[in-house]
């Protein structure tokens, strides 16, 4: 089956991404970061802090956050928004699991906006 | 449509005036801004401490890029406006961008004047306005030498104690008879004078400059008496113009500055001045509070208000650290005033108020500046004083009988009294903001009032309203909890991962009621860190739990690309290893290649990716991870001693790789930087450093506790060794009570000063038994340890960290 023709894209099983951690999925429209919190519940997120661009992929996961490498802005995990005084938004990625595998939508793949 | 906004210039004002309208309707306007400085907005009044270097460029950021970003401004940087169209409603920068307006504010600031003696266009004179100016002034420092700063107001003290902090012998010379004559009466600049000479700057009043002398240099500064005072950079900050060449040409109406009504705006109703460049009442205002307030009343027109400015009485205080000075209002003598003058010589203060019709006017004061805030008060307010004439001059603490504690007098100022004079921020709405948000320390309230964000010199009565909203919930002075997951600070965090053999990060976050399920990014990694300390061999280390330069081992860059720093003991390197580099970042095409400060070679720019082939080639040459990254053992600096130095007394180089190859792979609570240098010329550096060797004739002097980033400071002696072993014995003796004692990111020299370096000798050099116990615990970790992290993960660890989870192709054809 054509990956790109359905509404939803697999990437891989969910146990792939580390728990507290996140992995990266590279696509057209820019690099998208798939998170599996404590918890075990996934988000996805375009991998772009809004304040300087920052890779949240590589920051620490913690609750449903995460805090960006480059100058720890923590990021909500369910909203893309940043918390506290700061102010932005990363664009959140629909993302399901099914049996344990995780998809993203294919609309995200390809187009900037999420 | 939106409206279009156009404004030339990016200083502090617009920058203040864009956020009042960003709070009250972030959407009404296009915005395009005009700033002739390469860079974003910054805190102009703060480039003081930034020649100190008390603090550097990004401290002072106000708005970085990414907030003209978020709120869609169009921000040309570098762009000079040349010219407004009036007919055609356009402005056009020198580099041809030309941008519409509706509305237009000129906030052109003003300009540094240049007495035009001969010599003044002479390279190494210069002004202090902006940032290009520090770093000019800073760049001059670093030769040493002399400096002459010609004027001796607020900007120029503060020049020539951020030059003469910097080492340079410094020379103020002032036209008039006695120092910042609209700030302070001559009593009060004495003082002041005093305590400059005391430090070492010379001042020279009633100097009148006749020439600056030089051929393409300046060499010197000659005054019409005769008097030559030789200088290598010359500072001229004896005033400031306004900006108004752009008004003027485009017809606006003109004075000292572009005149405007006290609606803020200009002859054109659409076309408003903001800032140093505008002339409001007859006045130009070059102190940041009028024109932040003036910047309020611009946005409120903007929106279709109508706010007025009205110049008020301003305050001022000196930013050089050590000089306690505060004036405001007007405290010239005339006829009908009084005066109420305090000396104590004694302990150099000094306090005058003068009154009119019981009412105070002006505030002077050196030394003892805490009442300047209350006297500032009552100017604004014209309060009443004649109950309190008799103890007024004692301040607020003394009023109604036996001195007040600080608090009850915060408590006792009404809510309109400024406490932040910089960003105009009352009693009133620091407490409210508390209440509505839910605030509780310093930080959250800097966040969101802007109190004690620009000078930082109220931060103390900014904590105590917040004292005082907060109650004994909030005590600055009480321990700090480790972050928002716990009350517990970082000492009693370790004491009970020992006392309780907590032995993983779920365990301590159960047992010690941990308030949130993981943590977060403080405590995370610092719990992290003190399990590995504290059980060596037992305690996984957990990945998620690191930074993601430790996590990966290497440095992330703004990019999200990697810096790759292999290990060159002791600072060798061989025709092997560099070879290997070559060939490394020919295959990888690494972009930059550069020296390290600490003698090694720094490859920045790699791609995730490429990481663990990167680190293969270089494993292939022999070389290991540098830990460039780590809160470890980073470098060990050398000279090459007696292997080739002519004044070398002992083999630094060997002892230094020695010292390297026992000690790395270890982990701290922050970075330890080390040098051993062959003699006391110390060509290695090793006074600045974390722990430092000099070589003597008679052995081995081991430094400690020296800083030179963040805070510069000079080592302490820890003790002395006659024998390499013993030399070693005590680093990592010293090294080992450091890991377990001090907090996480603490680097040595802030935990010296914590415990104190007597109980640190005491450990490590007065008992031989606590010192091998100490040894013997630091050789135990390091049994764990001493793996290359770059050939573990070339050999199939953490492969997940380097390859995308999945990638798709980039679909050109469905564009």
């Amino acid at each position: 089956m054509n990956a790109m023709a359905s509404e939803w894209v697999e990437i891989g099983p969910a146990s792939e991404i580390p728990l507290r951690g996140a992995r990266v999925v590279k696509a057209a429209g820019g690099d998208i970061a798939v998170f599996r919190a404590a918890d075990g519940a996934i988000f996805a997120l375009r991998d772009k802090c809004p304040h300087k661009g920052g890779p949240l992929s590589q920051g620490i996961v913690h609750g449903h956050g995460v805090t960006c490498p480059l100058h720890n802005w923590v990021i909500s995990l369910e909203t893309g928004e940043a918390q506290g005084a700061d102010k932005g938004c990363a664009p959140k990625i629909p993302v399901r699991i099914v049996d344990g595998r995780v998809l993203i939508s294919a609309v995200a793949l390809t187009s900037r906006a999420a | 449509m939106k409206q279009k906004l156009v404004i030339i210039g990016n200083g502090m004002a617009p920058g203040r005036a864009l956020e009042k309208l960003f709070e009250t309707a972030p959407e009404a306007f296009e915005i395009t801004v005009f700033n002739a400085e390469p860079r974003v907005n910054y805190d102009r009044i703060m480039l003081s401490p930034v020649l100190s270097g008390e603090k550097t460029y990004d401290d002072i950021v106000i708005h970085g890029d990414g907030w003209y970003i978020r709120h869609g401004v169009m921000l040309y940087k570098g762009h000079k406006v040349v010219k407004i169209d009036r007919e055609a409603r356009t402005v056009t920068s020198e580099h041809g961008a030309i941008a519409e307006f509706d509305k237009l504010i000129i906030a052109t600031g003003s300009s540094p004047f240049i007495i035009p003696v001969p010599g003044h266009q002479l390279a190494g004179v210069v002004t202090y306005r902006d940032l290009d100016d520090v770093h000019a002034m800073m760049l001059a420092a670093k030769t040493g030498g002399k400096a002459v700063v010609i004027g001796g107001g607020l900007l120029g003290l503060e020049a020539a104690a951020g030059l003469q902090m910097q080492g340079m012998d410094v020379t103020v010379l002032h036209l008039m008879p006695h120092l910042m004559e609209r700030q302070l009466d001559p009593a009060a600049a004495y003082l002041l004078q005093r305590s400059l000479e005391n430090r070492g700057i010379r001042v020279h009043c009633k100097a009148n400059t006749h020439a600056i002398e030089g051929e393409k240099r300046v060499t010197g500064v000659r005054l019409d008496d005769g008097t030559l005072y030789p200088a290598d950079i010359v500072v001229m900050a004896v005033g400031i113009r306004p900006n108004a060449t752009l008004g003027k040409e485009a017809g606006l109406s003109v004075n000292r500055g572009i005149v405007v009504t006290p609606d803020m705006r200009t002859s054109d109703p659409d076309i408003f001045a903001l800032g140093e460049c505008a002339e409001a009442s007859g006045q130009v205002f070059g102190l940041v509070a009028p024109l932040y307030e003036m910047a309020g009343v611009v946005a409120t027109n903007l929106l279709g208000g109508a706010a007025e400015f009205h110049p008020s009485a301003t305050a001022t205080k000196l930013k050089v650290t050590g000089c306690d000075l505060y004036s405001a209002g007007d405290f010239a003598e005339a006829s009908g005033r009084e005066e109420i003058v305090l000396r104590d010589p004694t302990r150099g203060v000094y306090k005058r108020l003068v009154l009119k019709d019981n009412r105070i006017l002006g505030a002077v004061m050196y030394g003892d500046v805490a009442d300047g805030a209350w006297f500032f008060d009552m100017i604004r307010r014209g309060v009443d004083v004649s109950e309190m004439r008799e103890t007024l001059i004692f301040g607020q603490g003394y009023q109604g009988g036996s001195a007040m504690d600080p608090m009850a007098a915060v408590a006792a100022l009404p809510d309109e009294a400024e406490i932040c004079g910089c960003n105009g921020v009352c009693k009133g709405k620091i407490i409210s903001k508390i209440n509505e948000l839910g605030l509780t320390d310093l930080d959250g309230v800097r966040a969101h009032t802007k109190a004690s964000a620009s000078c930082g010199s109220c931060t103390g009565l900014v904590e105590q309203v917040i004292r005082l909203a907060l109650g004994d919930a909030y005590n600055p002075a009480a321990i700090q909890p480790m972050c928002a997951c716990t009350d517990l600070g970082h000492d009693d965090v370790r004491r009970l991962i020992k006392a309780k053999a907590l032995k993983s990060v779920p365990a301590v976050m159960q047992e010690l009621g941990w308030k949130t399920s993981c943590g977060c990014a403080k405590c995370r990694p610092a719990l992290n860190y003190y399990l590995v300390c504290d059980w060596p061999g037992e305690y996984a280390d957990d990945g998620q739990s690191r930074y993601i330069n430790e996590r990966v081992h290497a440095n992330i860059q703004k990019d999200g690309t990697y810096s790759v720093v292999p290990r060159m003991w002791g600072g060798l390197t061989s025709a092997q290893e560099l070879r290997a580099i070559a060939d490394v970042v020919d295959k990888f095409a690494i972009p930059t290649v550069k020296c390290t400060g600490g003698q090694r070679i720094d490859l920045l720019g790699v791609k995730k990716e490429d990481l663990p082939a990167v680190w293969a080639d270089l494993n292939a040459a022999g070389m290991i991870s540098g830990a460039a990254y780590a809160k470890g053992l980073r470098t060990v600096k050398t000279c090459v001693g007696t292997d080739w130095c002519r004044f070398g007394t002992q083999d630094s180089t060997g002892l230094g790789v020695k010292i390297e190859k026992f000690m790395w792979g270890s982990w701290t609570p922050a970075k330890v930087k080390m040098a051993v240098s062959g003699c006391p010329r110390n060509c290695s550096e090793a006074t600045c450093k974390d722990v430092g060797v000099i070589c003597l004739d008679s052995g081995y002097e081991i430094h400690f506790a020296g800083a030179a980033g963040l805070d510069i400071l000079g080592t302490q002696v820890l003790g002395h060794a006659r024998t390499e072993d013993e030399a070693i014995e005590i680093i990592a003796a010293l090294v080992q009570l450091y890991r377990e004692q001090a907090r996480y990111l603490e680097r040595i020299y802030k935990w010296a000063k914590r415990v104190g370096t007597d109980s640190i000798k005491a450990a490590v050099i007065e008992n031989a038994d606590r010192r091998r116990e100490l040894f013997d615990r630091f050789v135990e970790s390091q049994k764990y340890v001493q793996t290359d992290p770059w050939a573990e993960r070339v050999a199939g660890k953490d492969a997940h960290e380097f390859a995308p989870m999945a990638t798709f192709a980039l679909p050109h054809a469905a564009e």
